[in-house]
């Protein structure tokens, strides 16, 4: 009984809920007789898609500064590197890497202010992470009316300003990681390049944080104190864990990006921090920890709940479309109020 | 018999998790006394007081023992407002002020005269409004009590220290039935002429009929306006003396004095060794414990103790050579200059440090006993990393090995070498600290507070350990509030008051000596002259 | 250690000189900036000044409410209660239910209050409660407690009513009969219950008001009999009213548009009296138990004041009056997004107070309804502004939005870095004092 009470409690009610409301839906799945196969290779396409940027936030939540609600700074900086890459009109693989590769000192530079900014404000990180990303988004909202991009997959015709969606179908870019390699399992359509891109970013990122420096930022932010008095420097490696995050994010919304097929320039990352933080956290984070396998088991659970959900709520309601939205809602800020209320006491 | 006593407390015994903190304490007190209350730190001041008062921890952690009558009647205070409804007020050691709100608003707090207001009719008490005439009337009526001549409408937040004190004072008094009050060290933040009212104004309360318990370690204040004192030390009631029937050195001999029980250890002496750590005008400010221009010489080879009553500031030497607070002065490891405010330069230049405050500084709670372990050496020293060019990575292997070797050597008592340190006891929590700092390898190793929080079997290993480190040739400065344990093993002891060493004593020198110097005696006249 | 005291006294009165002076500024420069990008704003948009009066009274007057509705939990030391937009919800669906009833003008709103009233109270408590459990993260709890509370608000208005929630209105629901759409139109209904109640010309406003504040200053001077100040306060009051007066009669008198302008009298009353409202609320027992809470909780609770039960007082008293807020801002407005008009609510009052000079410790009155003023200046030229500047309209509503969260960020992080340096200061303090 105790066992049982004791793991409860370590997974907290919350996480317990979510995890039961995602095994109700699978169970639901069968005698609605839903094409499994189907679902889970949607699932897989979704939770890799969304893989990178939940990992964003292991660097953030290990270096002190919570969970990176702020992420959208990165994400601008990867949509950048993408619409670089589109006005140069490469193509395929070396559209993607150029991408990354155009964002990355972007984020870099981004990320370091951000880490810096973040280093005054110690202990109210998150509020002011989330009306720094929102400042930004409307501020990159104006970049794109003004900046002088030509190419006309991209620019309105007449005027000044990027379209809202650019689509990435004609530079071959579109679904490029997820048929790289893509085989056919039984009927679930695996998609290789995707998930070796996801597993990728997972060891870089795992070796990072054996390393030394990644030793002194988890110390860092775990405590402080002790890690000052360990010598380490924990304004530096905060900054440090800022950055990799921001760059992480701006690799994550390009994955995203096509995966998806499309960038969406204006709105789309405005809410996207949110849900890669309640990922996390639904995986077993709290504001100031955080593991890798934290990020995997959040992101499947998130991302899989959401895609089990729209089909059987078919069979309840007309309008599943937005039931699936109003729960992705409720239990995306459920989880994260839940954190907040866990804080205390640390 | 016993109605002529305002408050008495019969056998009153607390303890926390099975540690008997209080154990049979009796106090009487009548209407118009001054009773102090004196002992060192630990020795349940602070306990009684909580008890008396109803605060919470006291509750939330089990209650206590024994009865607490009030003029006769037997009392159960659960809590501070039931204790204020009894009569018994409470001067706290840190304000309990608004800085934003005026003298007034602060005497009458929570206590405001209100009268009706065109919405209180229908609403009820909570929208009266405040009647600042009769509050400011009843504000002054109180602070001439005092004698206090300050404007009652002006703002607390810049008033000098002294004036926040009577303001305090002045809302215990503002209280109708207030019968007893309590002053928590209350001269300890005043200067000396502040001092000197503040006592008037206690002289002048309790000839008002008000019994007041005055808890403080400054003997001198305790001789000039006590009519009785009580001496308590670890837990227990040492003595209830008249003031007339004893002295400033009876009192200090019954604070301190103990059974000292010398831990075996080699003989030869090391008043030969040269110096490895000269400490010149050091300056720390460390909120709480501020040293101010303190001089110390460390020889090799010995255990020095550092003692000393809490917030004199012998808790931050350690930190300021470590490197935590902002410090100034000159530090010489070696005759080597080291740069301050460093903890990097501190620990390269040989030196380690186990916090007294285990939890907060000391440990990384929820990692890894071996990441705990190993964690300084790996960012300092390059040890247990394996490097790729610009790359390293951990060296698990290494740091399995070492960390189960250290375990051993220890005896920390774990699952393994991954088990969570916030799961381990408070001894085996301070081994691993050890077990840190042991990596290093350092010269000199600072101590402070070894064995606070550890039961008393682990207590003796923990000392034992450092005994046999410094046998291995380790110079050890250890920090601790517990006199007995200094006693027990260093070879010098410096007593630290005011933020200077007050004196150095031998381990061996009498109760008294260390008393005096403890509660500042010598040391006050010194600064004063 | 005399010459170190000397040094440490000289340094904190230089901390406390710099605070001071940083302080003013950082109060004071984001409404000073404002202004400044106000006017530039208004000149360079080129707009007709009449257009423009009768935008900001009516955005003035459906917004100040909504502001005001922030400052108690201010007082309360819980910072800027993001979580107004539960109340906007309550409101909302007090709209929704009215207007489904048929209960159109005045008697609506009414009815709206009523049946807003005991929803936001539950919706505050409930925000007090978690509150509570959060304390020191207040403004991010209630933010994310307005995404929350959205979801389920969504959840009721798409899911169930038409279906478990029995509603039968073609116009409200939609086609498949389950689920409100995507706008409710008050036309012929709510809209305007309250402002056209009675309304009256500005200029006449202006002439009453002016006259009422010559008699107030009349009453201040002989009340304030053997005060220094009183003469020159006297007279500069006197001029001030006079000249409004004399302002009036010339608008009138030039017979320009501007004299068209009619005011909503009813709801320039409800505001009016929710200040004076919190102005007395202020000087009772329970608002000064809300400063001493938000002053200091330890010390608060020390001396017997029930800290938590005063904080979910104040949050329930503010999602009150915000839900009282956003039905003036509704019956003004005329038509609702069903499932967005709250979303902004709360990030466009929050910055409409900052602006005004407010901080996360500190707002008051003036600042709210400043605050508005500058705020919605800003909103109605942003764009012809921008579209004067740089030949779109989309770059001032881009710009507008950016200055909301913008001047929250920044007042955000002027308040933690504040609280860091005040935090270093204790140590300064006591070791002036050894």
């Amino acid at each position: 009984m105790n066992i049982i009470r004791n793991a409860v409690h370590g997974f907290g009610v919350a996480r317990l809920t979510i995890l039961g409301f995602f095994l109700l839906l699978c169970i639901m799945a069968v005698p609605l007789k839903l094409d499994v196969a189907e679902l889970i290779s949607s699932s897989l396409v979704r939770i890799l898609m969304w893989g990178v940027l939940v990992l964003a936030m292991w660097p953030s939540i290990s270096c002190g500064t919570g969970p990176n609600f702020g992420l959208s700074l990165g994400i601008i900086c990867g949509l950048l590197g993408g619409i670089i890459a589109m006005e140069l009109e490469l193509n395929g693989f070396v559209n993607l890497f150029a991408s990354i590769a155009f964002a990355a000192p972007f984020a870099i530079l981004v990320g370091w202010g951000y880490g810096w900014l973040l280093n005054r404000v110690k202990g109210a990180e998150m509020m002011l992470a989330m009306f720094v990303g929102w400042s930004a988004v409307s501020l990159m909202k104006i970049g794109w009316l003004m900046l002088p991009f030509h190419n006309p997959e991209m620019a309105w015709p007449q005027g000044r300003g990027l379209r809202v969606t650019v689509s990435l179908v004609n530079r071959d870019m579109a679904q490029l990681l997820n048929q790289f390699l893509s085989f056919k399992l039984g009927n679930i359509i695996v998609p290789t390049g995707l998930l070796l891109f996801f597993l990728v970013c997972c060891l870089a990122v795992w070796l990072f944080m054996r390393s030394k420096t990644g030793v002194a930022m988890t110390a860092a932010g775990d405590n402080p104190r002790f890690a000052e008095a360990a010598g380490i420097n924990v304004d530096r490696h905060r900054i440090i864990g800022t950055i990799l995050s921001t760059v992480l994010g701006a690799v994550g919304i390009l994955v995203y990006a096509q995966s998806f097929g499309f960038y969406q320039l204006y709105e789309g990352p405005m809410y996207m921090p949110q849900q890669a933080v309640a990922a996390i956290l639904i995986g077993g984070a709290s504001i100031r920890k955080a593991s890798l396998a934290n990020v995997i088991i959040g992101v499947i659970l998130f991302q899989g709940i959401l895609v089990v959900a729209m089909p059987v709520f078919n069979i309840f309601t007309q309008d599943m479309a937005s039931m699936a939205e109003i729960s992705r809602v409720i239990i995306q800020n459920g989880i994260i109020l839940y954190a907040l209320t866990q804080v205390r006491g640390e | 018999m016993s109605e002529h006593y305002l408050l008495q407390m019969k056998n009153v015994t607390k303890s926390y998790y099975g540690t008997t903190v209080l154990k049979d304490i009796n106090l009487d007190l009548k209407a118009g006394e001054i009773h102090a209350i004196v002992g060192e730190n630990g020795a349940g001041k602070s306990t009684l007081m909580n008890i008396l008062f109803g605060m919470p921890v006291i509750h939330s952690t089990g209650g206590y023992q024994g009865e607490i009558l009030i003029e006769g009647q037997p009392a159960q205070i659960t809590s501070p407002q039931q204790a204020m409804s009894s009569g018994i007020g409470m001067v706290h050691q840190e304000f309990m002020l608004i800085p934003n709100y005026s003298i007034t608003e602060n005497i009458k707090l929570n206590r405001e005269t209100l009268k009706h207001s065109f919405l209180s009719r229908f609403f009820g008490r909570n929208l009266k409004t405040l009647d600042f005439k009769s509050m400011h009337a009843d504000a002054r009526k109180a602070l001439d009590t005092l004698d206090i001549g300050i404007e009652e409408y002006t703002r607390v937040a810049g008033l000098p220290v002294g004036y926040m004190q009577f303001t305090e004072i002045a809302r215990e008094i503002d209280k109708t039935n207030i019968k007893v009050l309590v002053f928590d060290e209350p001269t300890a933040v005043l200067a000396e002429s502040e001092a000197a009212n503040l006592l008037a104004a206690m002289k002048k309360l309790a000839a008002r009929g008000i019994a007041i318990l005055f808890i403080t370690h400054r003997l001198d204040e305790v001789m000039e306006i006590a009519d009785n004192i009580t001496v308590l030390r670890d837990g227990r009631l040492v003595a209830t003396r008249p003031k007339e029937a004893t002295s400033v050195y009876e009192l200090a001999e019954l604070m301190v004095g103990r059974k000292v029980e010398k831990m075996t250890r080699r003989t030869d002496q090391v008043s030969s060794g040269n110096i490895v750590l000269s400490i010149k005008d050091l300056s720390v400010r460390m909120p709480g414990e501020v040293v101010s221009g303190l001089n110390l010489e460390v020889r090799r080879g010995e255990i020095l103790g550092i003692g000393g009553l809490a917030g004199q500031g012998k808790v931050g030497v350690a930190n300021g050579i470590m490197g935590l607070y902002p410090s100034s002065g000159t530090v010489l490891v070696n005759g080597e200059k080291l740069p301050l405010n460093n903890p990097r330069e501190s620990i390269k230049r040989g030196l380690a440090f186990l916090s007294e405050d285990r939890r907060g500084v000391g440990l990384l709670l929820d990692s890894s006993i071996e990441m705990n372990i190993v964690i300084s050496s790996l960012q300092n020293q390059g040890r247990f990393i394996r490097r790729f060019g610009p790359f390293s990575q951990l060296n698990s292997k290494e740091i399995r090995g070492y960390a189960l070797k250290m375990i051993k050597e220890l005896d920390i008592r774990c699952t393994g070498p991954t088990q969570i340190v916030r799961r381990l006891s408070g001894g085996n929590q301070q081994k691993v600290c050890i077990a840190r700092a042991l990596t290093l390898n350092p010269d000199i190793l600072f101590v402070s507070e070894p064995t606070r929080g550890i039961d008393v079997g682990a207590k003796r290993l923990v000392l034992e350990t450092l005994v046999r480190l410094n046998e291995q040739g380790m110079t050890i400065i250890m920090t601790s509030s517990e006199l007995a344990e200094l006693r027990s093993v260093c070879d010098r002891i410096a007593i630290v008051t005011g933020g200077t060493v007050a004196g150095i004593l031998s381990p061996d020198d009498s109760d008294v000596n260390f008393g005096l110097l403890m509660a500042g005696q010598k040391a006050g006249k010194e600064l004063s002259a | 250690m005399k010459a170190d005291t000397g040094l440490e006294t000289s340094r904190k009165v230089q901390i406390d000189y710099w605070q001071s002076v940083s302080g003013f500024l950082t109060n004071n420069m984001v409404t000073i900036m404002f202004v400044a990008l106000s006017m530039a704003g208004l000149y360079i948009s080129g707009m007709n000044s009449t257009l423009y009066i009768n935008d900001i009274i009516s955005r003035v007057s459906r917004n100040s409410f909504l502001v005001l509705s922030l400052i108690i939990p201010v007082i309360a030391g819980m910072g800027l209660n993001f979580s107004i937009v539960l109340g906007a919800m309550a409101a909302q669906a007090a709209v929704i239910f009215v207007t489904h009833w048929g209960v159109a003008g005045f008697p609506g709103i009414l009815l709206c209050v009523a049946l807003a009233t005991p929803m936001a109270m539950a919706l505050g408590y409930l925000t007090g409660k978690l509150f509570n459990k959060t304390k020191g993260q207040e403004m991010i709890s209630g933010l994310i407690m307005g995404f929350f509370f959205a979801g389920i608000y969504w959840f009721i208005f798409l899911q169930l009513v038409g279906g478990i929630i029995p509603m039968d209105n073609e116009v409200l629901v939609l086609s498949s009969g389950v689920g409100i759409r995507t706008t409710v139109d008050l036309t012929g209904g709510l809209k305007y219950g309250l402002d056209h109640l009675y309304r009256l010309p500005l200029t006449t406003v202006m002439i009453i008001a002016g006259c009422l504040g010559i008699a107030y200053q009349v009453y201040r001077f002989v009340k304030a009999a053997g005060d220094s100040f009183r003469n020159i306060r006297f007279i500069f009051g006197f001029a001030c009213m006079v000249a409004v007066i004399v302002w009036a009669l010339m608008i009138r008198a030039s017979g320009s548009m501007v004299s068209n302008i009619r005011v909503p009298v009813a709801t320039w009353l409800a505001i009016a009296g929710l200040c004076l409202f919190i102005t007395f609320f202020l000087k009772t027992k329970l608002g000064h138990d809300m400063r001493t809470v938000g002053q200091d909780r330890h010390v608060a609770a020390v001396a017997g004041i029930p800290v938590d039960r005063i904080r979910i007082i104040a949050i329930m008293m503010s999602m009150v009056l915000a839900s009282w807020g956003h039905i003036i801002f509704l019956q003004n407005m005329g038509a609702f997004s069903t499932y967005g008009s709250h979303e902004s609510i709360g990030i466009y009052a929050v910055a409409a107070i900052l602006i005004g000079g407010a901080s996360v410790t500190r707002a008051t009155i003036g600042q709210a309804l400043l605050g508005v003023f500058l705020f919605h200046t800003l909103f109605i030229v942003a764009p012809s502004a921008g579209r004067q500047l740089f030949g779109d309209a989309q770059v001032g509503e881009y710009f507008r939005v950016f200055v909301a969260f913008g001047v929250i960020g920044v007042t955000l992080a002027m308040h933690a870095w504040k609280r860091r340096l005040q935090s270093k200061l204790p140590a300064v303090a006591k070791a002036e004092k050894e």
